[in-house]
């Protein structure tokens, strides 16, 4: 009983599949390749290569997510996902928070710098 | 009727041990995240010294990248033998996940060390250091998952694939997939936009 149990059940997470791990793989692969070769060999301009290493970045993020941890939206997955969401927020707030303030920390010393 | 209900106590007390394990997993992505912001805040004070784009050579760290999503994948394999209840299978991919995890600790510490000798050491600037916080980190990390991989295995090859080693899989499979979420940011965050 305890052994059908746990092999049917799979604790919220998706039960994994070799299609999955094989998808998720050549995606990642994709993603990583053309992160890279945008970095290599710079056929854009500076900003759309910040935006699309961000893009790249978090692509690969939501494919590793579903297809290697299972991530999932059904009754008992919501439990995995919802504390996975509001990571996300806290980290957007931490990184975002650190970023904006210390931008202006250091363009007002440069400005009171100057006027020395 | 009191079987289902001890069946069913079994289960919640099971599921919350895993949902526990993941919400670690979470906060382990916080701390990960104040260092990545503490690096984007540093990684400009370079002191006079050299920026990411003069030492890093990207094709040495994409082959590392490669090499950790590769071994993501086999362990994932490892996961779909633990289903088929293939002891040596899950033994023979986990060994392949430790190789590709060790090969991946190796070009690292390679790249410590020669960033060392050359003189760029984390006592060179601010940037330096928290680069060397940043990827340390992230590399201590992996080195932990890989003395996990290996007592699991011991584990494994002494106990078989009772529900308690299976469970403790579904711990070593979320912490490693998040080893390798974690890089990706590592990666394009620290080595692709410093290049840029």
């Amino acid at each position: 009983m305890t052994t059908e149990h746990a092999t049917n059940n799979n604790l919220g997470w998706a039960k994994k599949s070799v299609r999955a791990y094989v998808l998720g793989f050549i995606l990642c692969l994709i993603l990583t390749l053309l992160s890279f070769g945008f970095v290599q060999f710079n056929p854009v301009s500076k900003e759309l290569l910040y935006v699309l290493l961000t893009v790249f970045a978090i692509g690969q993020l939501l494919v590793q997510s579903v297809c290697f941890l299972g991530l999932n939206a059904d009754s008992q997955g919501k439990w995995n996902l919802l504390p996975f969401i509001f990571t996300g927020l806290i980290i957007f707030f931490l990184v975002g928070g650190s970023l904006w303030i210390m931008y202006n920390l250091n363009s007002l010393m440069i400005d009171s710098y100057l006027v020395r | 009727m009191e079987h289902t209900l001890a069946h069913h106590d079994h289960h919640s007390s099971e599921s919350s041990d895993v949902f526990g394990f993941w919400i670690y997993i979470l906060s382990d992505c916080i701390l990960f995240a104040t260092i990545f912001a503490a690096f984007a805040v540093l990684r400009n004070n370079l002191y006079g010294g050299p920026g990411i784009k003069q030492f890093t050579d990207l094709s040495y760290v994409l082959m590392e990248t490669i090499a950790l999503l590769a071994s993501s994948f086999t362990f994932g394999m490892a996961i779909i033998s633990l289903y088929q209840n293939n002891v040596k299978a899950v033994i023979n991919w986990l060994f392949v996940t430790f190789l590709l995890g060790a090969a991946f600790i190796y070009m690292e510490v390679n790249e410590f060390v020669h960033l060392y000798l050359e003189g760029f050491s984390w006592q060179r600037s601010a940037a330096m250091s928290s680069f060397f916080t940043l990827v340390g980190t992230h590399g201590l990390h992996v080195f932990i998952g890989l003395l996990w991989i290996l007592t699991t295995i011991m584990q494994l090859s002494f106990f078989g694939l009772s529900d308690v080693m299976k469970r403790r899989m579904t711990y070593l499979g979320l912490f490693w997939a998040f080893l390798d979420i974690v890089w990706i940011f590592v990666f394009t965050i620290v080595y692709l936009m410093g290049s840029i």
